[in-house]
C-alpha cells in the first residue's frame, strides 16, 4: 500500500515538475516581452522615426535610415531568394518527391538552415563584398536571400504536399499539361500556405544581425541605391548596446522595440493567415 | 537571320504547321517548367558546395601559415599576425554544453508537459507562445543579457555560486557578471523552443495502444510516460537536442554581448570566455592584413564544419523516426 502511495505522489510530483517547466519558459517570453516594452516605449519618440542618428555626445536624434534601411534589405532578399527558394520547393514536391536527387537537395536545404548565420555573412562577403571592394546594400541582400532560401524551399514543398492528389488527377484528366496543373491549381490552392510560409521566414531574416555586420556593414547616413552601405536596425541595436553611452542604450532599447514588433507582428499575421502553426526548424 | 528578312513565311505554309504545333507545344512547356524548377532546386546544392569552396579557398594563407596546428593553438596576437583557434573552439563547445544541460531538462519538461498533462486547446497556445520565443531576434537576447542578466549575474548568482561551490575549479574567481555561464544560459533559453516543440510533436506521434497497454497493466500516468512513451520517442527527442545544439554552436549576437570577448581558456565557468561566431562578428571588419582575415575564414570554416555535422546528424535522426518510428 505504501508503495502505491509513493506511486503516487511521484507521479504528482513529476508532472508537477513539467508543469514548472512550461511556467518558467513562459515567464522568460513574457519577462522578454514587457522588458522591451517598458524600457522600448519609454524611449520611443516621434524623432526615433524621423530623424537621422546624431554624432556622439549630442542627444537626441533617430533611426529613420536604420528603419528604411531594414525595409530594403528585406525587399532586395525577397526578391531575390524566394524565386529561388519556391521554385526548388516546386521541384521537391512535383517531381523530386521520391527521387535520389529530391532527397540529396532536401537534405542540403536542411543542412544549409543550419549553418550559422555568420558564415553566411562571410559567404556573401566573399561573394560580392571581395570582387566589389566596399560594403553594399547588395552584399547584405544577397546574406539575406541566402539564408531564406532553404526555409522557403522546405516550407514551399511541405505547403505543396498538403494539396490533395485527386486534385492534380482531375486536372490532369481535364487535359491540363502538368507544368499548368501546377501553376493554375496546385499553386492557387496551397496559396495560403505559401504566404504564411513567406512571412514567417521574412519575420526572421529582418531581425538577422551577424550576416549584415561584413556584408551591408552600417551607415550613420541615408543610403542611396543599392551600392552604398547601409544602416540596418539589428546592426544599430548591436553598436548601440555595446556602447559606453546612456543616451544610445535608450535608443537601442527604442530600437529592440520597434524590430520584435516588427517581427512577431509579421510572425503572428503569419499563423492567422494559415491558423496552423508551423514547427520553428 | 536573314533568311526570314528575305523570305517571310507563305501563308500555306503555315497550315501544315498548325497541328503540329499543338502538340509540340504541350511536351515543351512541360519539360521546360520541369528543368526551370530542377535548375532552382539544383542552386540548392550548389550554394552548400559553394559556401565551403569559399570558405576553403579564402582561407588558403592562414591554413599555409599554421597548418593543423592551428587548431590546438592558444595564442591570439594580432600584432605579431600569430593566431591559433583553440580559446575559440574551447568557448563554442563549452558554452553550447552548458546552454545543453539547462535546455535539455527544461525542453523536455516542456514537451511532456505539453504532450501529456495540458488539454488540447491549452498545450496549442502554449506550443504557439513557446515558438514565439525563438522568433525573437538573437540582438533582443543580447540586449536583454547586458542590461539584465549579466548585472543580475554579478550581483546575485555568481557570488552565491563562489561561496557555496567556490571551492571546486569550476566556480572560482571573481564575478564579473559576463562569462561562460552567463552565455550558457542565454544560449539555453534561446534554444528550449527548438527543444520543446520537436519534442512535442514527437511524443504527440506516440501510438495510442502502447499507452493504452501500459495503463492496463497498472502504471501510473507517469510510469506510462517514463515506460511506454519516452523510450519510443527517444530518438526523435535525441535528433531535437542535435537541432538545438547546432543552433547554439552558431548563435552569435548574443552570444558576443554576454561572454565576455577575452580569448582565454579558464577552468572557471565564471570567467569571461570567446567563441568563433564572437570572434569573427568582433574582429571581422577590424581584420587589416590579408593573413588576419584569412585566419578569422579558417574560424568561420571549422565552425561550418563543426555545425554541418551537428545537424546532419540531427537530419538523419530524425529522417529514421519519421521512416521507422520505432527508432529501431
Amino acid at each position: 500500500m505504501s508503495y502505491d502511495r509513493y506511486r503516487k505522489f511521484y507521479n504528482a510530483a513529476a508532472f508537477t515538475v513539467t508543469a514548472l517547466c512550461a511556467g518558467l519558459t513562459l515567464a522568460v517570453l513574457f519577462f522578454v516581452l514587457g522588458y522591451v516594452t517598458v524600457h522600448g516605449i519609454s524611449s520611443l519618440s516621434w524623432n526615433f522615426f524621423t530623424r537621422l542618428p546624431t554624432p556622439v555626445g549630442e542627444s537626441g536624434g533617430g533611426m529613420a535610415n536604420a528603419i528604411v534601411g531594414t525595409i530594403k534589405l528585406v525587399f532586395l532578399a525577397a526578391v531575390l531568394g524566394l524565386p529561388v527558394g519556391i521554385m526548388g520547393g516546386v521541384y521537391l514536391a512535383e517531381y523530386g518527391a521520391a527521387n535520389r536527387l529530391g532527397f540529396f537537395v532536401r537534405f542540403a536545404a536542411d543542412v544549409i538552415n543550419g549553418v550559422p548565420s555568420i558564415v553566411m555573412g562571410i559567404f556573401a562577403y566573399t561573394i560580392v563584398v571581395l570582387p566589389m571592394k566596399h560594403f553594399s546594400t547588395l552584399a547584405g541582400g544577397v546574406a539575406l536571400a541566402i539564408m531564406l532560401i532553404p526555409i522557403a524551399v522546405r516550407s514551399t514543398e511541405e505547403f505543396l504536399k498538403l494539396v490533395p492528389r485527386a486534385v492534380r488527377e482531375s486536372a490532369l484528366a481535364l487535359g491540363l499539361p502538368q507544368w499548368k496543373v501546377i501553376t493554375m491549381v496546385v499553386i492557387p490552392t496551397a496559396f495560403r500556405g505559401l504566404l504564411t510560409g513567406v512571412l514567417l521566414n521574412l519575420s526572421r531574416v529582418s531581425g538577422e544581425t551577424a550576416p549584415l555586420l561584413f556584408t551591408a556593414f552600417g551607415n550613420r547616413y541615408w543610403s542611396s541605391g543599392w551600392m552604398n552601405p547601409i544602416s540596418s536596425l539589428p546592426v544599430m541595436i548591436f553598436t548601440y548596446a555595446v556602447s559606453p553611452y546612456e543616451d544610445w542604450h535608450r535608443q537601442a532599447w527604442a530600437a529592440a522595440l520597434v524590430l520584435m514588433i516588427l517581427v512577431l507582428v509579421t510572425n503572428i499575421g503569419a499563423r492567422l493567415i494559415m491558423r496552423r502553426g508551423v514547427a520553428v526548424s | 537571320m536573314s533568311a526570314t528578312l528575305t523570305a517571310p513565311p507563305p501563308v500555306p505554309s503555315a497550315q501544315p504547321a498548325a497541328p503540329r504545333r499543338k502538340k509540340p507545344s504541350y511536351d515543351w512547356g512541360d519539360s521546360v517548367f520541369k528543368y526551370v524548377t530542377l535548375a532552382f532546386a539544383l542552386s540548392i546544392l550548389a550554394i552548400a558546395l559553394g559556401i565551403a569552396y569559399e570558405l576553403f579557398i579564402n582561407s588558403s594563407l592562414a591554413r599555409h601559415a599554421f597548418g593543423w596546428a592551428f587548431l590546438g593553438k592558444q595564442i591570439w596576437d594580432p600584432v605579431a599576425e600569430n593566431f591559433g583557434a583553440l580559446p575559440f573552439i574551447y568557448g563554442t563547445l563549452v558554452s553550447s554544453l552548458l546552454a545543453l544541460i539547462i535546455a535539455v531538462p527544461l525542453g523536455v519538461g516542456v514537451a511532456i508537459f505539453l504532450a501529456e498533462l495540458a488539454p488540447r486547446r491549452v498545450s496549442d497556445a502554449c506550443s504557439f507562445l513557446v515558438e514565439l520565443l525563438a522568433a525573437i531576434p538573437s540582438v533582443v537576447y543580447g540586449l536583454i543579457g547586458i542590461f539584465v542578466l549579466v548585472p543580475f549575474m554579478r550581483v546575485h548568482l555568481q557570488p552565491l555560486l563562489i561561496k557555496l561551490l567556490g571551492w571546486t575549479p569550476l566556480f572560482k574567481g571573481p564575478a564579473y557578471g559576463v562569462g561562460m555561464l552567463t552565455a550558457g544560459i542565454v544560449l539555453a533559453i534561446m534554444i528550449v523552443p527548438f527543444i520543446a516543440t520537436i519534442s512535442r510533436e514527437v511524443l504527440l506521434s506516440v501510438p495510442l495502444p502502447l499507452k493504452e497497454s501500459a495503463m492496463a497493466l497498472g502504471a501510473t500516468h507517469w510510469e506510462v510516460v517514463r515506460l511506454a512513451v519516452l523510450p519510443y520517442a527517444r530518438s526523435g527527442i535525441i535528433g531535437s537536442i542535435f537541432l538545438g545544439l547546432g543552433r547554439a554552436l552558431g548563435e552569435t549576437m548574443a552570444v558576443t554581448m554576454v561572454i565576455g570577448n577575452r580569448p582565454e581558456i579558464a577552468a572557471s565557468l565564471l570567467a569571461p570566455g570567446y567563441t568563433m561566431a564572437a570572434v569573427l562578428a568582433n574582429e571581422f571588419t577590424e581584420a587589416t592584413s590579408d593573413l588576419y582575415v584569412h585566419t578569422l575564414i579558417e574560424i568561420g570554416l571549422v565552425l561550418f564544419m563543426i555545425t554541418i555535422v551537428v545537424n546532419g546528424v540531427a537530419r538523419l535522426i530524425l529522417l529514421r523516426m519519421n521512416a521507422d518510428p520505432a527508432g529501431r
